[in-house]
């Protein structure tokens, strides 16, 4: 297969502009003849959806929630990039561009990031004027703080609650555009099959998670936007509905599947506390840059931390990175949370966790300060914990946070699959092997508002679409395939519940996909996969009936696929041998322990194209090339 | 610890429903109430039994999906706290805890201890946005908007549209969050040029949900997970007066309610 | 193609007097006329304690100003009739509104008072309707003779019956219960609420409440304790 990306040639400052330029038009009075359907409400299909919709296109969207507000990108807290320099500090589209490509470390497309970066502007300017409150100066201008280790101010926050405000804009415009008719909004509908005919994207297939009627729906596009595969490890900041099935049955349908080992690892989380525990909770970065990182220099010490003198404390990360210290990339912290808790020096009762401890920035600055910047964040940390952190020092541990694999697309965000458009976290496009923290909003958001909408429209220009309907075979056969699956899971009645799967499988992934990674270990991994999926698929019992509201069978089907999923994610770790970014082979680091990159034999896209049951997927290479930041070992020492 | 929960159990929309007693013997303080549900569900399906249907997803209070009374408190005895971040170190061992959706003709139940609540999407469908399609908008510092109203509308926003306030309010009336965003929105200068037209249509489109009538007594805002203050149902009255009277438009128009689940296409 | 996107069935919505908004905004205003009676009409029965001649004459002045008292009675009337009539309206609304009920409620945030306004309305009603039959009209005076024109005897006469003096404090504190939600609620209704005073505003309504119920009792137990013969 030949992956053609589309990457416009010339200077990467107008590549966007010259693109936007070719892109072929729809005539206004021939807009709402093209019908679209977009999977997913969260940021990326919520604005796609709503700006699709204010085009003029007639927009069918669908999640799986009870409503598009409870998107998970409504759990973003940090904030969002733009390259506004609002603050004079010398940010610009490149810098932001610059920063990103290297966040990324060297794994993502210069072009892709460059339009990000510009469009990045665009994205805050749009927010602003639909009324999202982000947070103010006294005299009125938009303030920003710096986050996640950038060197300069350009996040734009509404208090911890970023992801909410943002997720709300979108939504009330999608609503704006139900109330008008261009979008008709299906809620508790998901999406289990793509309908692909004559090689073109042309619907997908449904379950109603009320009545559990399964229907077909078509359209001439179709986009997903349905978030990342964090789930796979059971405990991860995702929530607990979100899953890779829409993606994963695309990339069954013939979509390639790119980078699906590049996870993210979010450091400040708060630790696990029981078997029991159904996910974890993120502490926003921004604490970083107030709390500093710690652990006992002895091993096993076990003495609660107001008795630990100083001199037995090691601030770790600031001993290791003196210029960028508390504020490495999310990689680095993480990482190096885990070796010091694999050496022993882990506190709490579990000994997985780190010190994130205030009680320098509060003689500093005053309670009254630290208040006022993280309030709220202490206030759930106390909610959960029911310990208080202006007095004892918080826990934190590393969890999964984010997946920047996803489907394949090229520059037009169009997957293998044309007509079928994958948007925000479901793609694999901007972050390369490491998201730097307040891009992802950034990224949903400018993918929605900002590039499918004049993508899809070229497509739908430079096509012609037949009249397809539910008598169609593949149609059919698809319906087919899904009803099958369902009264399957229903039919096996063994022992073992859905989560309990899932939790296994998840310690599994955790335990050899995760932080780090070893060729054995992922060998190894991959094969129990297996082995628990034939479990799965011959003892796991799901109670219920089809017809009807039935979250186990939701959930059956979800694990299923994380299953297959889980097992191309250990085969894309086992291939890509070196580190970088959030894949991090410990085979392959440097004399100090830090990530080794390989840019002679891996600086490529690792594309994977579905390879039928019982058949081992197969690799497409998509190599990379930088012509403005030229790779170089990350250092932040 | 141990606890009883005494939980509603409804097949559907069209059945009566009922309470059913469970006792739950490995409780631990750490775990959320929904964790709690979670284990005692583990238990019913290896019993082969249907287990206890919530809504409930990004378990970090904010996605506003979860929610049900908790010994006739929504979202339970905790202040500013949803039911997935409620743990279970606030109750006694032994106790047993009523457990039972909300309850409103605008949000029928659905199965178990999951409502429908569209009409909350219908609310906002009606005028809860600001007319701005993409690409219109200004530079971002072109309206100076000044912290202290930032922060008013902020408090308002942060409303996660989980509807304890209608379950809560003893008319269940949905005046606090139709208040949060009319609030909002018009309290911000981008939001004034369609501030009467909002007002108008969301108050129109809250009254034709069948939603109760505010009494201004205040249980709604006590149970808020987001705290959203009574003030915003003042704003959203004085901005649905003001609009009363100077209205030009003939006919405010309401989206029908929807009950049914019909998604179109094909089966 | 499916049958996608078209616009959702719009009726007609709710009018200003349909809405539940437009009806308590018309509760606040009646409200707040008929308080403004409640205080007008306790500044007149405190002359009480200035003797027979003052609260006499007090009533003979409200009677020479018939072609006022009237319209003010019709506008008085008109208000309780608004007022009752959205509260009555509402109260169907609020029960269609909530079909089925809890097992269980605990109220954690709202008053007593504010609780019991359905409660307390209804009482004060059937109340002033007794008040007017014994005080003004005077066809149910169990105290004796009502004599038409002496107000002063007609009062004493009247609270010197117990269970007249009884039901009377009685509904007053109702009254007082009513208004100290109403008084705040009022303002709350017409979109007037400034936080920094919500808590003042709040312990107004609760302190003038609580004035006007002790202005209004202390006539009875006067009487009763024969310090006004």
């Amino acid at each position: 297969m030949n992956l053609d990306s589309k990457l416009p040639s010339g200077p990467i400052e107008q590549a966007w502009d010259r693109t936007r330029f070719e892109l072929k038009l729809v005539n206004p009075a021939n807009k709402r003849k093209h019908s679209i359907i977009v999977v997913g409400s969260g940021l990326a299909g919520a604005s796609a959806a709503a700006t699709l919709g204010e085009l003029g296109y007639r927009v069918e969207c669908f999640c799986f929630q009870d409503s598009p507000r409870r998107a998970h990108s409504i759990a973003a807290q940090g904030g969002i990039n733009a390259a506004k320099n609002y603050q004079n500090d010398g940010d610009s589209v490149y810098r932001l561009f610059y920063d990103t490509v290297k966040g990324g470390d060297f794994r993502a497309r210069e072009a892709n990031v460059y339009r990000l970066a510009q469009i990045s502007v665009n994205i805050i300017d749009q927010c602003v004027a639909q009324g999202v409150p982000f947070a103010r100066e006294y005299g009125g201008a938009l303030t920003n703080r710096s986050f996640g280790g950038a060197q300069v101010s350009r996040t734009f926050y509404a208090r911890g609650q970023t992801g909410q405000q943002l997720l709300l804009g979108a939504y009330q415009a999608l609503e704006r555009q139900v109330c008008a008719g261009t979008v008709t909004m299906r809620p508790r509908c998901e999406m289990l099959d793509l309908i692909v005919i004559d090689g073109r994207a042309r619907g997908i297939v449904v379950r109603n998670l009320v009545t559990g009627a399964v229907t077909t729906h078509f359209a001439d596009a179709v986009i997903l936007g349905t978030g990342g595969y964090g789930n796979v490890y059971y405990l991860s900041t995702n929530a607990k509905g979100s899953n890779a099935t829409a993606i994963w049955r695309a990339h069954k349908r013939g979509a390639l599947f790119a980078n699906p080992c590049y996870t993210q690892i979010h450091p400040t989380c708060i630790p696990v506390s029981g078997d029991y525990q159904s996910k974890l909770t993120l502490m926003s970065e921004s604490l970083r840059n107030d709390g500093r990182i710690w652990v006992p220099l002895a091993k096993g010490d076990k003495r609660s931390p107001d008795l630990i003198p100083e001199a037995e404390r090691d601030y770790y990360l600031e001993r290791r990175y003196p210029s960028f210290g508390n504020l490495v990339p999310r990689d680095v912290a993480s990482r190096n949370a885990k070796s010091v808790c694999d050496e022993g020096r882990g506190v709490g009762d579990s000994g997985l966790g780190v010190y994130l401890d205030f009680s320098n920035a509060i003689q500093r600055l005053g309670e009254g300060t630290i208040r006022e910047r993280y309030g709220n964040l202490f206030d759930m940390y106390q909610r959960i914990t029911d310990e208080n952190p202006y007095k004892v020092p918080m826990r934190i541990y590393p969890a999964i946070h984010y997946t920047m694999g996803g489907l394949w697309v090229d520059y037009h965000l169009q997957s293998t699959i044309p007509g079928l458009f994958v948007v925000g976290e479901a793609n694999f496009s901007d972050h390369g092997a490491n998201r730097l923290g307040a891009s992802a909003l950034m990224q949903g958001l400018s993918d929605g508002y900002f590039i499918a909408p004049y993508t899809v429209g070229h497509y739908l220009a430079s096509n012609k679409f037949d009249q397809v309907s539910g008598e169609n075979p593949q149609a059919r056969s698809a319906v087919e395939e899904v009803k099958q699956t369902t009264a399957k899971l229903l039919s096996i009645r063994g022992k073992r519940t859905v989560d309990s799967f899932h939790r296994e499988l998840g310690k599994l992934v955790w335990e050899y996909c995760g932080m780090s990674r070893t060729a054995e270990g992922l060998e190894l991994a991959a094969e129990r996969i297996r082995a628990l999926r034939e479990e799965f698929w011959s003892d796991v019992t799901v109670p219920g009936s089809g017809d009807d509201l039935n979250q186990s069978l939701e959930k059956a089907g979800r694990v299923a696929d994380f299953f297959e999923l889980a097992e191309l994610m250990c085969l894309d770790a086992r291939q890509r041998n070196e580190s970088c970014g959030g894949h991090f082979r410990e085979e392959f680091q440097t004399p100090e322990g830090e990530a080794q990159r390989d840019d002679e034999r891996f600086s490529y896209v690792a594309a994977w194209a579905y390879g039928g049951p019982g058949h081992s997927p197969e690799l497409h290479r998509e190599p990379l090339e930088f012509h403005y930041v030229h790779p170089s070992q990350r250092s932040y020492k | 610890m141990r606890l009883t929960l005494k939980i509603w159990r409804q097949k559907g929309a069209a059945d009566k429903g009922g309470f059913v007693r469970y006792p739950v013997d490995r409780v631990d303080g750490e775990m959320s109430m929904l964790e709690c549900l979670d284990v005692l569900n583990e238990s019913l399906i290896e019993k082969g039994e249907e287990p206890i249907a919530f809504e409930h997803d990004c378990r970090e209070g904010i996605c506003g999906s979860c929610g049900f009374m908790i010994g006739g408190v929504a979202h339970g005895p905790m202040p500013a706290t949803t039911v997935c971040q409620l743990t279970m170190r606030h109750f006694k061992d032994g106790q047993e805890l009523v457990i039972e959706p909300w309850r409103a003709a605008a949000f029928p139940v659905i199965k178990d201890l999951i409502v429908d609540r569209r009409a909350f999407d219908r609310i906002i469908a009606s005028g809860g946005y600001i007319s701005v399609s993409t690409g219109n908008a200004p530079d971002g510092n072109a309206h100076p908007v000044g912290k202290e109203m930032a922060d008013r509308a902020m408090d308002a926003a942060a409303c996660i549209g989980c509807g304890a306030c209608v379950a809560a309010c003893p008319n269940a009336s949905a005046a606090l969050f139709t208040g949060a965003k009319i609030a909002h929105l018009n309290l911000l200068p981008q939001g004034k040029p369609e501030k009467d037209r909002r007002a108008l249509r969301m108050v129109g489109q809250m009254n034709a949900e069948g939603f109760g009538n505010c009494t201004n007594i205040g249980e709604c805002t006590a149970v808020c997970p987001k705290e959203i203050p009574l003030e915003v149902i003042a704003i959203m009255n004085r901005d649905y007066l003001r609009a009363s009277v100077v209205r030009r438009e003939e006919l405010v128009a309401a989206i029908a309610p929807v009950s049914g689940w019909d998604v179109g296409g094909k089966s | 193609m499916s049958s996608i996107a078209a616009a959702p069935p719009q009726n007609r919505a709710p009018g200003f007097w349909a809405s539940t908004n437009g009806k308590k905004i018309v509760m606040a205003v009646t409200g707040a006329i008929l308080f403004a009676f409640v205080v007008g009409h306790l500044a007149g029965n405190l002359q009480i304690y200035e003797g027979p001649q003052k609260l006499n004459a007090y009533g003979r002045f409200l009677h020479s100003i018939g072609e006022l008292l009237w319209p003010v009675r019709i506008l008085l009337l008109t208000c309780v009739g608004l007022h009752i009539t959205a509260t009555a309206q509402l109260a169907l609304r609020a029960k269609r509104a909530r079909p089925v009920g809890y097992s269980r409620r605990q109220a954690i945030a709202s008053s007593y008072a504010s609780r019991t306004m359905y409660w307390s309305g209804p009482i004060v009603l059937a109340f002033v309707i007794f008040h007017l039959l014994n005080l003004t009209a005077g066809y149910i005076h169990p105290g004796g003779a009502f004599v038409e024109g002496d107000v002063y005897h007609n009062v004493v006469s009247g609270f010197q019956v117990w269970w007249v003096s009884a039901w009377y404090i009685f509904s007053i504190g109702l009254l007082g219960l009513h208004l100290r939600h109403g008084l705040w609620s009022m303002f709350q209704s017409v979109g007037i609420h400034q936080p920094r005073y919500a808590a003042a505003m709040k312990s107004a309504a609760f302190a003038i409440a609580l004035l006007i119920v002790l202005g209004y009792i202390s006539i009875p137990i006067s009487v009763l304790l024969g310090l006004v013969k």
